[in-house]
C-alpha cells in the first residue's frame, strides 16, 4: 500500500455527522419479499439506532443483499414496511394501504442513504473527484467550488489525495472502493449501507477498505454492513445479525455471536467461515 | 464514347450557382435531419424503457411503421398524399430573412422521422450496453431517471452509439437524393435541371457521383476521427480523457472537473 488508507477524521470532511432528530434510523417491520413465486425475505424485522453498526452475515442466497437493497428501495417489498429516519421508504400510506411513492420522493429519500456496492460501480467516464462531486452538484444543488473542496477533503481522508484526477480504470480495486465510499459520504448520508464491499477485492487490498469502514464506524456513522469479514464484525460491530433462508435467525452482540451462538445454524455457519 | 472532357472539368470545378445551392441543400438537409432523427431516437429509446405499456406500444408502432415502409413512399406521403387527402399541407414559412419552402419542411419531417426509427434501435442498444450497476449507483445517490440518463448512462452509451451513427449519416447523405421527387432542388435535382438545359447527361451524372463520393469520403475521415475519440471499444475511457471532456460538453452544460 502506497499511502495510508485513512488520514484522520473522515466525517470532518463533510462537517461531521449530519444532524438528525430521530433516534431510530432504520425500522423494518415484518418485511416479506418475493421474486416471482420465490419468497426471499420472510417476516424480517430489524431496528437500527443512530450510531449503531450492524453487521449482517449468513450463507449465500439467504437474502442479505436483497434486504439491504430494500432499505433504499432498490427492491420493492410485498409485505411489511421499512422506515428510514421515521419515514416510510418507497411507499406512501393511504387508507391503511401502501402505494409505491413517486419517483422524486424516493430519490429524495435515497439522498440520505449512502450505498457501497460489491463491484464499486464507479462512473467510468468521470474522474475520482468527478464521481464524488457529481451527486452533490446535480442532486443537492451545491455550488461546484464547494463540492470540489469537500470532495478533495474526502479523498484526502481516504488516502487518495493524489488520485483526484484519475479515472476509475486507472485505480486499483481498493482505491476504487475507497472512492466509492467517499462518493456516498459526499451526500452527507445519515445511514451507510455496505454490500460485501470487500468481496471483489484482491486479498492485499481488503485491509485498506476495511480500515476506512472501521474508521467510519468509530466516528459514529450509522452503518449496516453485509460482510464475511469477521474481524470487522468483532472490532466495530454493535450487533451481528444472522440471516438464513430469508429470515433473521439471530440478532446479538458480536462477543456472544462468536463465543456462544444461539442456533445450530449459526454454529455451522461460523465453523465454516472461520474454518 | 460520347464524353466531353471540357464540360466535365467545367462542371466539376466551376459548378453553377444552382449546383452549389443543391450542394448546400444536400448538406443542410442531412445535418438537420440526422440531428432531429437522433433526438427522436433518444426520446423513443427512452420510451422503449417506459413502465407505461402505452408508451412502449407507441414507440413499437412508430419504428415498425417507419422501418417497414420505403423512405421514398414516406416522403411522398408526408408531402403529397397528406395534402391531397386534405389532412395537412406544408406551407412556406417566412422567417423574415429566409423563406423555408413547404417541400423542404416535408423533406426534413420525412427524413427525420425515418432516421429516428433507426436511431431508436441504435440508441436503445447503447443504453442497454451500459452496466446496470451504473443505474443503481446513480439511483442510490438520489438521482431521478432523467438525470441519471443524461449524466451517467447516455455519456457511456455514446461509445456504442457513435460507430453506427456514423454509418447512418453516410446513408443520410445519399438518401437526401430521394427528396428530389417532391421538388427539393438538392444535388440530384440540380443535376437533372442542368442536364435538361445542356444535355450533358453523362458528364453531369459523373460529376454528381463524384460529389457524393467526395462527401462520403470526407465524412469517412470525420467518422474515423469520431470513433477514435468516442467509439473505440478496446480503449478504455480512462486512457482517453479527451473523450470525457468532449462528452461532457456534448451532453451537459457542466465543465469537466479538473
Ligand atoms: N433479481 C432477482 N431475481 C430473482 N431472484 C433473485 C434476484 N436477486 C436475488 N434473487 C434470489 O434471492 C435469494 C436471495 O439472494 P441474495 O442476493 O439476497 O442473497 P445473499 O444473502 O446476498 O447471498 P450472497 O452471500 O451470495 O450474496 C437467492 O435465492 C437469489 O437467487
Ligand atoms: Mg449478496
Amino acid at each position: 500500500m502506497s499511502a495510508k488508507a485513512v488520514n484522520g477524521d473522515i466525517l470532518q470532511a463533510i462537517g461531521g455527522i449530519p444532524s438528525e432528530t430521530k433516534d431510530t434510523v432504520v425500522e423494518a417491520i415484518g418485511v416479506d419479499k418475493y421474486f416471482g413465486a420465490h419468497q426471499v425475505l420472510k417476516d424480517v424485522s430489524l431496528t437500527v439506532k443512530r450510531g449503531e453498526v450492524v453487521v449482517i452475515v449468513g450463507p449465500s442466497g439467504s437474502g442479505k443483499t436483497t434486504f439491504i437493497r430494500c432499505i433504499n428501495h432498490l427492491e420493492k417489498i410485498q409485505k411489511g414496511r421499512i422506515l428510514v429516519n421515521g419515514h416510510l421508504i418507497g411507499y406512501r400510506e393511504r387508507n391503511g394501504r401502501l402505494y409505491e411513492d413517486a419517483e422524486r420522493n424516493i430519490a429524495r429519500q435515497r439522498r440520505e442513504i449512502g450505498m457501497v456496492f460489491q463491484r464499486f460501480n464507479l462512473f467510468p467516464h468521470l474522474t475520482a473527484l468527478g464521481n464524488i462531486v457529481e451527486a452533490p452538484i446535480q442532486v443537492r444543488g451545491i455550488a461546484r467550488a464547494e463540492a470540489v473542496e469537500t470532495g478533495k477533503a474526502l479523498l484526502a481522508r481516504v488516502g487518495l489525495a493524489d488520485k483526484a484526477n484519475s479515472y476509475p480504470a486507472q485505480l486499483s480495486g481498493g482505491q476504487q472502493q475507497r472512492v466509492a465510499i467517499a462518493r456516498a459520504l459526499a451526500m452527507r448520508p445519515s445511514l451507510m449501507l455496505f454490500d460485501e464491499a470487500t468481496s471483489a477485492l484482491d486479498p492485499e487490498m481488503i485491509g485498506e477498505v476495511l480500515e476506512v469502514m472501521k474508521e467510519l464506524a468509530r466516528e459514529g456513522m450509522t452503518m449496516i454492513a453485509v460482510t464475511h469479514e469477521m474481524g470487522f464484525a468483532r472490532e466495530v460491530a454493535d450487533r451481528v445479525v444472522m440471516m438464513d433462508e430469508g429470515r433473521i435467525i439471530e440478532d446479538t452482540d458480536p462477543t456472544r455471536f462468536f463465543t456462544a451462538p444461539a442456533s445450530d445454524r449459526s454454529k455451522a455457519f461460523l465453523a465454516r467461515i472461520l474454518r | 464514347m460520347n464524353f466531353d472532357w471540357a464540360s466535365f472539368w467545367h462542371y466539376l470545378f466551376q459548378p453553377t450557382s444552382v449546383y452549389l445551392h443543391g450542394l448546400w441543400l444536400t448538406l443542410s438537409l442531412s445535418v438537420v435531419s440526422q440531428s432531429l432523427g437522433t433526438l427522436i431516437g433518444v426520446a423513443a429509446a427512452l420510451g422503449t424503457q417506459s413502465r407505461f405499456r402505452a408508451v412502449r406500444a407507441l414507440v413499437g408502432f412508430y419504428t415498425w411503421l417507419f422501418r417497414g415502409t420505403p423512405l421514398l413512399v414516406q416522403i411522398v406521403f408526408v408531402y403529397t398524399a397528406l395534402a391531397a387527402g386534405g389532412i395537412f399541407r406544408f406551407e412556406d414559412i417566412d422567417l423574415g430573412f429566409v423563406v423555408i419552402p413547404g417541400n423542404i419542411q416535408a423533406a426534413i419531417v420525412a427524413l427525420s422521422l425515418n432516421e429516428g426509427a433507426y436511431m431508436t434501435e441504435i440508441i436503445r442498444a447503447g443504453i442497454l450496453a451500459v452496466d446496470h450497476g451504473q443505474t443503481e449507483a446513480a439511483k442510490s445517490l438520489g438521482m431521478t431517471y432523467f438525470k441519471l440518463m443524461r449524466r451517467i448512462v447516455l455519456p457511456q452509451a455514446i461509445r456504442i452509439i457513435v460507430p453506427p451513427l456514423g454509418n447512418e449519416f453516410n446513408a443520410m447523405l445519399k438518401n437526401t437524393t430521394l427528396v428530389s421527387v417532391i421538388g427539393v432542388p438538392e444535388l440530384l435535382l440540380a443535376t437533372q435541371m442542368i442536364t435538361s438545359a445542356t444535355f450533358r447527361v453523362f458528364e453531369l451524372y459523373t460529376v454528381v457521383a463524384l460529389y457524393y463520393l467526395t462527401l462520403t469520403t470526407l465524412w469517412g475521415f470525420v467518422q474515423a476521427w469520431l470513433e477514435r475519440r468516442y467509439g473505440e471499444p478496446s480503449r478504455s475511457v480512462a486512457q482517453n480523457p479527451g473523450l470525457v471532456a468532449g462528452l461532457r460538453k456534448l451532453l451537459t452544460r457542466g465543465e469537466p472537473v479538473r
